[in-house]
């Protein structure tokens, strides 16, 4: 698909998703819908959703190691093995999938092909690329203090985590504009962090020609409705506020089973909702998936055993064998017969024959 | 299944993770607290803005107070209604809503708000 249709045909769908909740609260006044049943409705979605895709590829067979060997493997005492990057047990192997899932250590590894023209001489060269998963990193790990911060409006007596988190992400006091009026409540790091990593990955397809080709709309439908949910978020929280001590108590409300809805929230509240609840329905259909399919990466989480331990192929059918010892059983009188040697010579016929009446009367 | 009662251990956590809101909230109160007006702030009817802003950006107006005062010296607001105030959190705002606890402490301990007025601000003397 040319990426100008997959372009607008996500952001087509993200403003449909934007303007369904704002024209449904503002106009049909359907804050029960929008407030309670959807949410509800998109958690089971998420939770059944990611049972079902993780039931489904753990029952893919894996009947042999693949493990990426991307250092020495362990042999002899005297060669010196990595036992992180080629491990031999599953403490090397745990290890191996902290750095993947914390760090994203492949990502790292991310290089860049380039050709060069050296001296009149084209060359290959291979560039250092980090920019990936610089925005990588601080994409994940802004959305992720920023789903923890949020704990604060769904969690009734907030946990003192939220509270440090939340005072280390604001510690700058900075405001949103250096006009007076603006200068409260303060930016949180992490706010600003995610809008600019996730613009960051968002200009990266469309500016490097290969990414652009092999960009699909399920590429940046994701991308959009997260930029969506971040800006509403900063909207809400920045600009258009909403009476928080209601959204509190719809949100507990919600996780406390006993639905309300309180009077007096606005419009806004309901966009930001609503984006969060397509986004979680969309997750087990879609390449979210991934922070479930980390942890399943057979590259990364099974240790390299291969020499050592013996992995028999379960679905191998019985092979029908003749050994060696089979033939010679079977074709031995011809053999002697045509002079070709036998490993077990026949044996005169009367002495067995009279070895075993001697052992019947015994 | 290979390696099921990893992956399965490993699913049940994951999920436990993401449920423990519902587990957390669990036979706790949802209410939200109200705050409470004393007579003075009642009899007054009218904040220096309307209701819904004072709810959601009283923060914002008093910063504004803050900055213009302490940067500019200008110690009067003049409010949509005409009527003029004296910026001052102690003598302006606590005056009439002089229940703190009842009145601030109530909403932002719920919403786990802890805002830095009293550290340079004399927190008030309640009479209980």
């Amino acid at each position: 698909m040319n990426f100008i249709v997959s372009i607008l045909f996500s952001g087509f769908a993200v403003v449909l998703i934007v303007l369904i909740p704002w024209v449904g609260v503002w106009a049909a006044d359907l804050r029960f819908l929008f407030g309670i049943i959807i949410p509800y409705a998109a958690m089971a979605i998420f939770f059944t959703g990611i049972i079902v895709r993780v039931i489904d590829w753990a029952r893919s067979p894996v009947p042999f190691r693949i493990p990426t060997t991307a250092g020495q493997q362990w042999s002899f005492p005297w060669i010196k093995s990595n036992p992180v990057d080629n491990p031999k047990g599953w403490g090397g192997a745990v290890v191996r999938m902290l750095f993947e899932v914390l760090l994203f250590r492949s990502l790292f590894r991310n290089t860049r092909l380039e050709y060069r023209t050296t001296d009149g001489g084209p060359k290959i060269d291979y560039e250092w690329e980090k920019w990936l998963w610089l925005a990588a990193l601080a994409f994940h790990w802004a959305f992720l203090v920023i789903f923890l911060r949020h704990f604060r409006f769904f969690v009734q007596s907030v946990p003192s985590f939220v509270t440090i988190l939340e005072s280390l992400d604001g510690f700058l006091q900075m405001g949103v504009l250096p006009l007076t009026g603006w200068g409260l409540p303060g930016v949180y790091i992490t706010d600003l962090l995610l809008l600019a990593a996730v613009t960051y990955l968002f200009l990266r397809r469309i500016y490097i020609s290969q990414i652009r080709y092999i960009s699909l709309p399920a590429d940046y439908f994701p991308l959009f409705l997260i930029l969506a949910l971040g800006l509403t978020g900063v909207l809400m929280r920045y600009f258009i506020r909403v009476d928080i001590t209601a959204v509190k108590e719809l949100a507990v409300g919600l996780f406390k089973l006993s639905p309300v809805v309180p009077e007096g929230i606005g419009v806004i509240f309901f966009i930001h909702l609503f984006i969060f609840s397509v986004l979680i329905a969309y997750f087990p259909f879609s390449k979210l998936m991934h922070f479930a399919g980390v942890f399943l990466s057979p590259t990364r989480n099974l240790s390299n055993n291969n020499r050592f331990v013996r992995h028999v192929n379960p679905w191998n059918y019985p092979v029908a064998t003749h050994t060696y010892e089979e033939y010679e059983d079977e074709f031995r009188e011809h053999m002697i017969e045509v002079g070709l040697p036998v490993e077990k010579g026949i044996e005169p016929k009367g002495a067995e024959a009279e070895a075993s009446e001697e052992a019947q009367k015994e | 299944m290979y390696d099921g009662g990893k992956i399965i251990t490993g699913l049940i956590i994951g999920i436990g993770l993401l449920m423990a809101p519902f587990f957390y909230n669990a036979g706790k109160a949802a209410k939200a607290p109200e705050p409470e007006l004393t007579a003075k702030a009642k009899e007054a009817k009218q904040c220096v803005m309307e209701k819904a802003y004072m709810t959601s950006s009283h923060f914002s107006l008093l910063d504004d107070w803050r900055n213009t005062v302490v940067r500019d010296g200008e110690r009067y607001y003049t409010a949509k209604s005409g009527k003029v105030f004296y910026k001052s959190l102690q003598m302006t705002c606590l005056d009439c809503h002089s229940n703190k606890s009842k009145f601030c402490d109530q909403c932002h301990d719920y919403v786990g708000v802890d805002p830095y007025c009293w550290d340079c601000h004399i927190e008030p003397k309640e009479k209980k």
